[in-house]
C-alpha cells in the first residue's frame, strides 16, 4: 500500500517536472532570439540607418530609410482597408450575429485567419498587380489589410459582446434608436478592446513578409508614389540577410532589432490594454 | 442575450417583411429607418470577409487553371522542376512540406501539450498569465526575423553541434546520414516547430481551461494526485480539443514561408536524410515567383499556392469541428 502510494507521488513530482521542463524548454528559444537579435543588432544602429538610402551594391554605409517610410506607409494603407472593414464586421457579429449570414462571415473570419499569408500574396498579385501590370505599394498594402481583417473582425467582436447587455438596455430604455446605442455606447465602451485587436493585428501586418515579395516587391529609392514597388523593412531584411555581404548583416540585424522592438512593444502595449479590464481568470 | 433584446432583434428581422405588423414593434419602437440602414452598412462590411475568402478561391483557381490542365493530378506525384522545359512536378516540394511539418509537430506537441498543462493546472495562479503571455509572445516574432537567427544561429549551431552528435549516435538510420550543413530539413522542421508551438499550447491550453472544475474535484476527491487528475479527468476530457490544436498548428506549418525559405537549403530534391537540403511549396513560391517567366510556370506555382490554400481551409474546418464536438460534451463550458 504505502509503496504504490509512494510510486503515485514519484510518478506526480517527475510529470510535473516535465510540465515545467517544457516551458523552460519553450522559453529558450524566445530568450535566444531576443538576447541575439538585440546583441547583434544594437551595435549597428545608427543616425544613418533612419535616414539614407541603401548604398550601392558592394558598398559599406548607407541605410534603410526608405524601407521604414515604406514599412510606414504599407501599414497605413492595410489599416485603412482593414480597420473599416474587420470593425463593423465586429459591431455586426456581435451586435446582430444570430443570423445565418453572420454564421457564414464567422467562419469566413476564422478560415481567413488560418490561410497562409503567402496564398495571399498570390491572391493579390493576380487580382492587382496583374491588372496593373507593376508591382505596387498599393498591392502590397491591400494583401496586408486582408491580412488584419479577421484579427480586428473576431477581437471586436470578442469585446463588444462583453459590453453588458445592461448599457445596450438603459441606452434603449431612454428611447435611442438602437443604431445610435451602438456608436454612443456600445463602441465606446468596447474601444479600448477595439484598439487592442487593432495593434496586434498591426503587430502582425507590419512583420509580414512573405505577400509582400510579390506585390509590393521592393524599391532603391524613396517612395513616390502609391503604384510604384515600395521598399520595407521585412524585406530589406531578407534580402540583406541572404546576401554575402558582411555590412548588410549588420544593417539586416539593426533592422530586425527595429521590427521585433516595435512588434513586442505593441503587443506588450496591447496585453496591458486589456490587462486591467478583465483582471485574472 | 437578454430578453429585451432579443424581441428587438426579432422585431428588426422582421421589419422589411411585414412593415405594418402592428403592435409588438411599436411597443419596442424601434423599427427606424437608422437602425435598418446600420444593419444594412454594417452588414456590407461584413459580407467582406465572405467575398474575399470566395474570390480567393476563384482568382487562385484561374490563375492555376493552365496547370491544372495541363498536368492534372500528376502535377502532385511527378517529380521533375524544370522551368526551362517547361515541365513542372511538385512532388519534392509537397514532400518538403509534408516532412518539415510532421517534424515540427513531432518535436512541439509534446512540448506544447506540457506548456499547456503546466499553464492550465500546474502552475500557480500568478505565474499563469505572465507565462502563458511569454509564449503567446513567440508567435508574435516576426517570421523574417526567426530566419535571420536562423541563418546566423540556428543552423551553424545545428552544423556544429548537434548534427555531429546525431550522426556519431545515431547514424546507422539513413535519417542522419550526409554531410552536417546545418541548412536543411533538421533547421527547417525545428523552425518551424518553435513557431507553431505557441498556437498549439494556447489553444490546447484555453481547451483545458473550458474543462469544468467539478471534473477535477471528483478526481482529487477520490484521492487521485494532481497528475492523476490532469491524466483521468482533463487530458481525456480534452482530447478533441486538443487535437484541434494540434491541427491548427499543422495549418501554420504547412503555409509558413520566410523561415523556412531561409534555413531550409532550397533544393528541391527528396532525401531520405533530415540532413539533406530540401524545398517547401511556401519556399518555392517565394523564391520563384517574381522570376517566373512564361505563363505556365506562372500557373503552376499558383498551383502550389491553390494546394496550400485548400488544405489549410480543410485543416481550419477540421478544427473547429474538432472543437465544436467538445462544446456538446455534457456539462463543459465553451472552448
Amino acid at each position: 500500500m504505502a509503496s504504490a502510494y509512494k510510486r503515485r507521488r514519484a510518478l506526480d513530482v517527475l510529470a510535473r517536472g516535465a510540465c515545467i521542463g517544457a516551458v523552460l524548454l519553450a522559453l529558450v528559444p524566445l530568450v535566444s532570439v531576443i538576447g541575439y537579435v538585440t546583441a547583434k543588432g544594437i551595435g549597428g544602429l545608427s543616425f544613418d540607418l533612419f535616414t539614407k538610402l541603401p548604398a550601392p551594391v558592394g558598398e559599406t554605409g548607407g541605410g534603410f530609410g526608405n524601407a521604414l517610410l515604406g514599412t510606414l506607409m504599407l501599414v497605413g494603407l492595410a489599416c485603412s482597408v482593414g480597420i473599416p472593414i474587420g470593425v463593423l464586421s465586429g459591431v455586426y457579429l456581435s451586435e446582430f450575429g444570430h443570423s445565418r449570414f453572420a454564421k457564414l462571415v464567422r467562419f469566413s473570419a476564422d478560415v481567413m485567419a488560418g490561410v497562409p499569408s503567402i496564398a495571399i500574396g498570390i491572391f493579390v498579385y493576380t487580382l492587382v498587380v496583374l491588372s496593373m501590370r507593376r508591382f505596387s505599394a498599393l498591392a502590397g498594402g491591400i494583401a496586408l489589410g486582408i491580412l488584419m481583417l479577421p484579427t480586428i473582425t473576431r477581437t471586436t467582436e470578442e469585446l463588444l459582446k462583453l459590453v453588458p447587455d445592461a448599457l445596450r438596455e438603459a441606452g434603449l430604455a431612454l428611447g435611442i434608436p438602437k443604431w445610435r446605442v451602438i456608436l454612443r455606447v456600445v463602441l465606446r465602451t468596447g474601444a479600448p478592446g477595439i484598439a487592442t485587436g487593432i495593434m496586434l493585428a498591426v503587430a502582425r501586418a507590419a512583420g509580414e513578409t512573405a505577400p509582400l515579395l510579390f506585390t509590393s516587391f521592393n524599391s532603391r529609392f524613396w517612395p513616390t508614389s502609391l503604384d510604384k514597388p515600395i521598399a520595407s523593412l521585412p524585406i530589406q531584411i531578407f534580402t540583406y540577410a541572404v546576401s554575402p555581404y558582411e555590412d548588410w548583416h549588420r544593417q539586416a540585424w539593426a533592422a530586425a532589432l527595429l521590427l521585433m522592438g516595435t512588434v513586442l512593444v505593441l503587443n506588450i502595449a496591447a496585453r496591458m490594454l486589456t490587462y486591467q479590464k478583465d483582471s485574472g481568470r | 442575450m437578454s430578453p429585451a433584446e432579443q424581441l428587438i432583434q426579432t422585431s428588426t428581422e422582421r421589419a422589411p417583411r411585414t412593415p405594418s405588423s402592428g403592435f409588438r414593434l411599436r411597443i419596442v419602437g424601434e423599427v427606424n429607418l437608422g437602425d435598418r440602414i446600420f444593419r444594412i452598412v454594417t452588414a456590407t462590411f461584413a459580407s467582406g470577409a465572405v467575398l474575399t475568402l470566395a474570390a480567393m478561391a476563384i482568382q487562385m483557381t484561374r490563375a492555376s487553371a493552365l496547370s491544372l490542365k495541363r498536368f492534372g493530378l500528376s502535377y502532385a506525384f511527378t517529380s521533375n522542376w524544370d522551368p526551362v522545359r517547361d515541365a513542372y512536378g511538385a512532388l519534392p516540394f509537397v514532400y518538403g512540406t509534408v516532412v518539415s511539418s510532421l517534424l515540427a509537430l513531432l518535436i512541439a506537441v509534446p512540448i506544447a501539450i506540457g506548456v499547456a498543462i503546466y499553464l492550465a493546472e500546474l502552475a500557480p495562479g500568478f505565474i499563469r498569465r505572465p507565462l502563458g503571455f511569454l509564449v503567446e509572445l513567440l508567435a508574435a516574432i516576426p517570421s523574417v526575423v526567426y530566419g535571420l537567427w536562423g541563418i546566423f544561429l540556428l543552423a551553424p549551431w545545428l552544423r556544429d553541434s548537434v548534427q555531429p552528435a546525431l550522426a556519431k549516435g545515431l547514424g546507422f538510420l539513413p535519417l542522419f546520414k550526409g554531410v552536417p550543413r546545418g541548412f536543411g530539413m533538421l533547421a527547417g522542421g525545428l523552425i518551424l516547430a518553435i513557431m507553431i508551438l505557441p498556437t498549439i499550447a494556447s489553444v490546447a491550453r484555453d481547451v483545458m481551461r473550458a474543462i469544468p472544475n467539478t471534473f477535477r474535484e471528483a478526481a482529487l476527491a477520490l484521492g487521485a494526485t494532481r497528475w492523476e487528475t490532469v491524466r483521468t479527468a482533463v487530458l481525456p476530457s480534452a482530447r478533441s480539443g486538443i487535437a484541434s490544436a494540434i491541427v491548427l498548428g499543422l495549418g501554420r506549418a504547412l503555409g509558413e514561408t520566410m523561415a523556412v525559405t531561409m534555413v531550409i537549403g532550397n533544393r528541391g530534391e527528396i532525401s531520405s536524410s533530415l540532413f539533406a537540403p530540401s524545398a517547401t511549396m511556401a519556399s518555392v513560391i517565394a523564391n520563384e515567383y517574381t522570376e517566373a517567366s512564361g505563363d505556365l510556370y506562372l500557373s503552376a506555382l499558383s498551383e502550389l499556392g491553390l494546394l496550400l490554400f485548400a488544405v489549410t481551409i480543410v485543416l481550419n474546418i477540421l478544427a473547429r469541428l474538432l472543437v465544436s464536438r467538445m462544446g456538446r460534451m455534457p456539462g463543459a463550458g465553451r472552448a
